[in-house]
């Protein structure tokens, strides 16, 4: 069965990713591929929506990750206390956006934020703001609901991390950090934070993974536009291939790109987090 | 100080309860939208409504999300069902069986764990086109089979269970298939049922690949079907709203059923 298993693996997983760099090599149309050296990888250099496209995923990247990741820690520590009445329900009314499919809650997301919507109304009424804000049509909103979205859904899973982790860390210590006449405060970023290191930083590599990857919230959010105002690498992958006139090695190459950031950043994380363990 | 006390519970609790209600607020949007008309819908009506049947009834016979909820679930069952089989047994012979060459392949096999999918739907793409199984249900099974995943979850769980155990089923004269489904897989069941979660969630929300792979009206799964429907012109709202509760209800109901299970599945690769 490990054969099985391991066959199952090299078919679907490394002889892809081996036909896709020999892909990135070949330039041609749909089916009319010729091996042209490394044309793809010059080509990206000059593609204006390549480089759109890598700038909307790290903008995702760095405004989406920090907050969303201070936000799990900080209702991570506010309920990390076993005398809170509620505990059990905050913790399942917040975990369970991420039991969501992402196609179902993009298009929750489209029409809340849609130009009628529910949101716009309550805005509208709330006399903070004058005229319906078309969110999802829009360059700089369409990133914004993107990225509520997105930690909307991932601040729960996230949160569970640094609860498990906190709950690890012996109450002793804590204690006598107490009777040595610490404040909370004190105790938060001399003793909590610095034993966290480790899950902050995997949980920081586990999101920036997924948002490389971001393609189903995107696509049914705002299907990458205005123009390329909100498209992701992932979705230009997709579009090369099947949307556009086919352009296979192109889109392999960049896809390479892809697999190479996230070869490093796997290995920093392996790096990093092994060594706080050793 | 006391008084400060209360003041800092009073906070704390109004902070997680605005979270909790943000948190809740799309699933309530959900049910109330299912039950009024797409005009409505769309400008924001709070209140619950009396279209919930006439939805239901469109959603069924318009458009088939009845067969696309039954695609979904087939799917789903027959991923789970098979790769949780093969990848129990890959990960306990991992650990049973070991040898220096299992040591490395295991290594490979994990390493494929961080290949973006972005890297190989082309090849992916052309290699089902080949097979001539594009569009058949065989394109999206097959490459679900073998998950790195589980079979780490598995082999990682498989070192807590009990040697001895298996050396007295030996010398009871136990063969080793019979070890693992009589007494390995009774034994590991909280570990299944996490497993199982895992693997079908992932094939119930999966998206992109569904997506190049599945063509055809009668073969889309619930994402498909509500992705198109929802990317209409014009679309209704009310149809809309019932595929999404019909693709987030499962979930909710497996999530309280199986709470434990659920999150251990969710968290699993962080061990």
């Amino acid at each position: 069965m490990i054969s099985v298993a391991t066959i199952f693996v090299l078919v679907f997983s490394y002889i892809p990713m081996i036909q896709a760099f020999i892909l990135s090599l070949k330039t041609g149309k749909g089916v009319n591929l010729s091996f042209s050296g490394l044309d793809n990888y010059r080509r990206m250099i000059q593609d204006i929506v390549f480089w759109t496209t890598i700038k909307n995923t790290l903008i995702y990247a760095v405004i989406h990750i920090p907050i969303m990741l201070l936000l799990s820690l900080l209702i991570a520590v506010l309920l990390n206390d076993r005398a809170l009445k509620l505990r059990g329900f905050y913790r399942t009314c917040i975990f369970l956006p991420c039991v969501t499919a992402p196609v179902s809650y993009a298009i929750l997301f489209k029409n809340i934020f849609s130009v009628d919507g529910i949101l716009n109304q309550f805005l509208l009424r709330m006399n903070i703001i004058d005229n319906s804000i078309a969110f999802v049509l829009d360059p700089f909103w369409g990133k914004v609901v993107i990225i509520i979205a997105l930690i909307w859904r991932y601040t729960g899973y996230y949160m569970i991390f640094y609860l498990s982790a906190l709950q690890n860390i012996n109450k002793s210590v804590y204690e006598a950090a107490k009777m040595d006449g610490c404040s909370f405060s004190q105790s938060f970023f001399k003793i909590t934070l610095p034993l966290l290191k480790p899950i902050v930083f995997l949980t920081t590599v586990m999101s920036f993974n997924s948002v490389l990857q971001l393609f189903d919230e995107v696509v049914n959010l705002t299907n990458g536009g205005p123009g390329d105002a909100t498209r992701t690498i992932s979705e230009y992958i997709y579009d090369l291939s099947f949307v556009y006139v086919p352009s296979y090695g192109y889109a392999a190459a960049i896809s390479y790109i892809v697999l190479i950031i996230v070869i490093v950043l796997t290995k920093l994380q392996k790096g990093i987090v092994g060594d706080s363990n050793a | 100080m006391i008084q400060m006390r209360k003041g800092y519970n009073v906070f704390k609790n109004v902070l997680l309860m605005i979270a909790s209600l943000i948190s809740i607020f799309p699933f309530y949007w959900m049910l109330v939208s299912a039950t009024n008309v797409s005009k409505d819908i769309t400008m924001g009506k709070m209140s619950f409504g009396y279209a919930l049947v006439m939805n239901i009834k469109n959603a069924f016979a318009k458009e088939d999300l009845w067969r696309a909820f039954l695609n979904s679930s087939y799917l789903a069952i027959v991923v789970t069902v098979v790769s949780l089989l093969v990848c129990a047994v890959a990960g306990y012979a991992f650990v049973i069986y070991p040898s220096k060459g299992k040591d490395t392949l295991f290594l490979v096999l994990i390493a494929s764990m961080m290949v973006p999918f972005a890297a190989r739907i082309i090849p992916m793409f052309r290699m089902f086109s080949d097979m001539n199984l594009l569009n058949k249900f065989w394109a999206i099974i097959l490459p679900a089979i073998g998950a790195p995943f589980l079979i780490f979850f598995f082999k990682q769980n498989t070192h807590a269970f009990p040697l001895e155990t298996i050396q007295a089923a030996r010398v009871d004269g136990l063969s080793e298939w019979g070890i693992f489904f009589r007494i390995y897989t009774p034994m590991m069941k909280s570990t299944y049922a996490a497993a199982g979660i895992f693997a079908f969630m992932a094939s119930w929300n999966n998206y992109m690949w569904p997506l190049i792979a599945l063509q055809s009206n009668d073969k889309f799964t619930l994402p498909l079907m509500v992705s198109n429907l929802a990317a209409d012109f014009n679309p209704d709202y009310g149809m809309v709203m019932v595929g999404i509760i019909m693709s987030t209800l499962p979930s909710v109901i497996a999530f309280f059923l199986l709470q434990k299970a659920f999150v251990e599945g969710m968290i699993g690769s962080f061990k």
